[in-house]
Formats: C-alpha cells, structure tokens, sequence
C-alpha cells in the first residue's frame, strides 16, 4: 500500500460516467468508491508528496499550489457536467479506501442534507471594480491648466479628491443595488473579502465579491440580469464567473471547527 | 476580461476562471472534513501570505495578458519584459499626446496656457 487517498468531492451515484480521460491532482486517474449509496470522488496520490510533512513543504510552494488547485477544480468542473458534487476542500487526503468510507459513514446524514440542498444548483460569481480609467482619464483629460496660484492648485486638488470620491460612492451604491437584485433572484448569497483590495488596486479596487447559488434552470434569467445591469453600469466594472460548483454554500460540518 | 459560459450547460472546462478565484474556492470554500492527513491550511502562515500577494496581482497579470505565477512566483523575467513593454507603450503614448497638445498651442499662436484642446478621448 503505497499510495494514499484524495478525495475531491462526494456525490450521489452518477447518472453519466465520468470523462474515461479525466486526471486529479498529480495526474494521477480518478475513480469512483460507492458506499451507502453515495460516491466519493478519489484518486491515489503518493505519500511521498501528500503525507503530512511533504503535503505542508508542498503548500509553500505557490507553483505546486496553483497546479494541485487547478488540478483539483478540474475534476470539481467535470463532475458538475454530469451532478451535484458536494466539493471537499483542497487537500482532504485518507489513508486508504476503508478509512474514505468511514468518513462518510460518519457525515452521512450531513452529506446527504447538504447534497439535497445544492442538488440542481450552481454558484455564480459576481464582482465590481471600481474602474481604475475614470479617474485617470480625469486626471489626463483635463491636463490641469497649469495652476496660476497656490490657490488654485489647492482648488484642483480638492477636485480630483472630490470626482475620486464620488466614484467610490457611485461604485458602492452600484454594487449594492447589483447585490439586492441578484439576492432576490438567487437562494442564497454570500459576500466574500474583496480581492485584491489592500495590496494591488492595480486592476481598480475591487468593491463587490460575491457568490450566487441558483437553480440551474434560472441561470440563464440570472446572467441576463447581471448583462443588463453591466451596461447600466456607466463606470464600475463587473465581473461574471460561473457557473460554479456550490462551493460557497456547502457550509460546515455541525460541530467542526470552521 | 472573462467570457463566462452563456448558459448552464453544458459547462466549458473552467472557462475564465482565473486562478485567484479558483484559489479562492477550493482553499477557503469546500467542506472541511478532516482526513488523517492532518493539515490546516490556514495555519500556513507563508502560504497565506503569498497567497494573498497572489490574490493581490493575479487581476493585474490577467490584464496585461500574462501568467507569470504559473511559471515563476517570484516574477518571471517575461513577466517584468512584458511589463517593460505596457511600460513603454504607455509612455510612447503619453508623448504622443503632449507633442500634439504642443502642436496645437504653438498652432494657437501666442494665447499659452489657453484651453486648446478639444477633450482627446483615449
């Protein structure tokens, strides 16, 4: 027994088999390990990379990081083609099999409820930027007629703060009209951090970060709303992701630590 | 900019998802259950940190059309060339700009520091 067990999400049976070509972190085959009626989503990894020690050295490392990540959305991404995964945070690695079906012998009536609730429902993202151009384009548009005075240098600096402001207002009021509209057309809804907030500002600052659970039979309503209100929008930036695995809205296991 | 699959289904393998998002999903969403390899990933203090750098620049590479943090985190020599590039393409254009707002002053003959320009879009 060389290998250990890494489970990517647990599901109901499959109505479709998966991609016969479809690989997990580590490229490693992924399999399917029925029990109770409900399928865990493994492949085999090596200890040498995923036991404890190697697994955390690996975590440092951002290259490693971002390929297990996208390796791990990957087979997320094809089993929402074909169900409703309940998905397992990156990295929930067991020992062997015995020990998968133990776990979900002890979480079944957890699992269970959890997939009853996301079943037929997808997660959409949604975000603002506040649009970094306007300002610039103020700032270059009007090339400051050279100030004559001091006075009138302040007076253009009170300005520009001034637009600047009215910009973060502007963006805010938008996105939480956006958010209202999209909350009253989804189950439920979760704001996260906004990314990139205090340290780049480089893409402009992102001012909603958001998730949408929604049946998939009204997501095709939910993106037209989102289209309409982006060109609404006369200035902020909105960014539409999805659809998603209900990531966000698996919640906790009752009595786990978050 | 990311083109979302227009409908549910069927779904594009990922398509647009950057890989701040991705990060997002499968390191701070997803159920925790433990395993017996037992890690918590909050707990990595580095991995957190760079993390959030990540997070942090992964819109502005996206912008500019680059992937430096798959090939190297700590800014590959591509990624500071391509950002040399923007650099001097911006730059070109900013002067550009100036000697066409010179042109038209010095065409205004003598009324400097006028408003000459009719407002030049980008």
């Amino acid at each position: 027994m060389t290998g250990l067990r890494y489970v990517y999400a647990v599901c109901r049976p499959l109505g479709a088999p998966l991609q016969a070509q479809l690989t997990g972190v580590a490229g490693a085959p992924v399999k399917q390990l029925p029990h109770h009626g409900l399928i865990a989503v493994v492949s085999e990894v090596p200890a040498g990379d995923f036991a404890e020690e190697p697994l955390r050295a690996h975590l440092e490392d951002l290259d490693w990081l971002a390929a297990t990540a996208r390796a791990h959305h990957g087979v997320i991404d094809a089993l929402t083609m074909v169900t409703t995964p309940m998905p397992l945070r990156l990295a929930t690695v067991f020992r062997d099999d015995s020990a998968v079906r133990c776990m979900i012998q002890s979480w079944e009536d957890h699992i269970r409820s959890t997939l009853e609730r996301l079943q037929g429902r997808v997660e959409w993202g949604v975000k603002v930027y506040l649009s970094a151009e306007p300002a610039h384009a103020a700032a270059a548009a009007a090339p400051a007629p050279k100030p004559a005075s001091g006075r009138d240098y302040l007076r253009q600096r009170r300005q520009q703060t001034r637009a600047h402001e009215d910009l973060w207002q502007q963006a805010e009021a938008f996105a939480s009209r956006l958010h209202d509209k999209l909350s009253a057309l989804a189950e439920e809804s979760r704001l996260h951090a906004p990314q990139s907030a205090a340290l780049s500002g480089a893409a402009g600052p992102n001012v909603l970060n958001a998730a949408y659970l929604v049946p998939r039979a009204r997501s095709e309503e939910f993106v037209e709303v989102v289209d309409r209100m982006r060109d609404d929008a006369a200035g902020p930036r909105v960014e539409l992701t999805g659809p998603w695995a209900a990531y966000s809205f698996v919640g906790d296991l009752p009595g786990e630590e978050a | 900019m990311t083109t979302p699959s227009r409908l549910p289904e069927p779904y594009g393998p990922s398509s647009g998802a950057s890989l701040a998002d991705i990060l997002e999903r499968v390191l701070d969403k997803g159920l925790v259950i433990a395993g017996d390899i037992r890690i918590n990933l909050l707990d990595i203090e580095l991995l957190t940190i760079k993390l959030r750098l990540v997070i942090a620049s992964v819109d502005k590479a996206k912008e500019m059309g680059i992937d430096w943090w798959e090939s190297d985190p700590a800014l590959s020599s591509r990624a500071r060339r391509d950002e040399l590039t923007r650099e001097n393409a911006e730059l070109r254009e900013r002067l550009a700009r100036l000697e066409e707002l010179e042109q038209g002053t010095l065409d205004q003959g003598t009324t400097r520091g006028g408003r000459t320009s009719p407002k030049e879009g980008p």
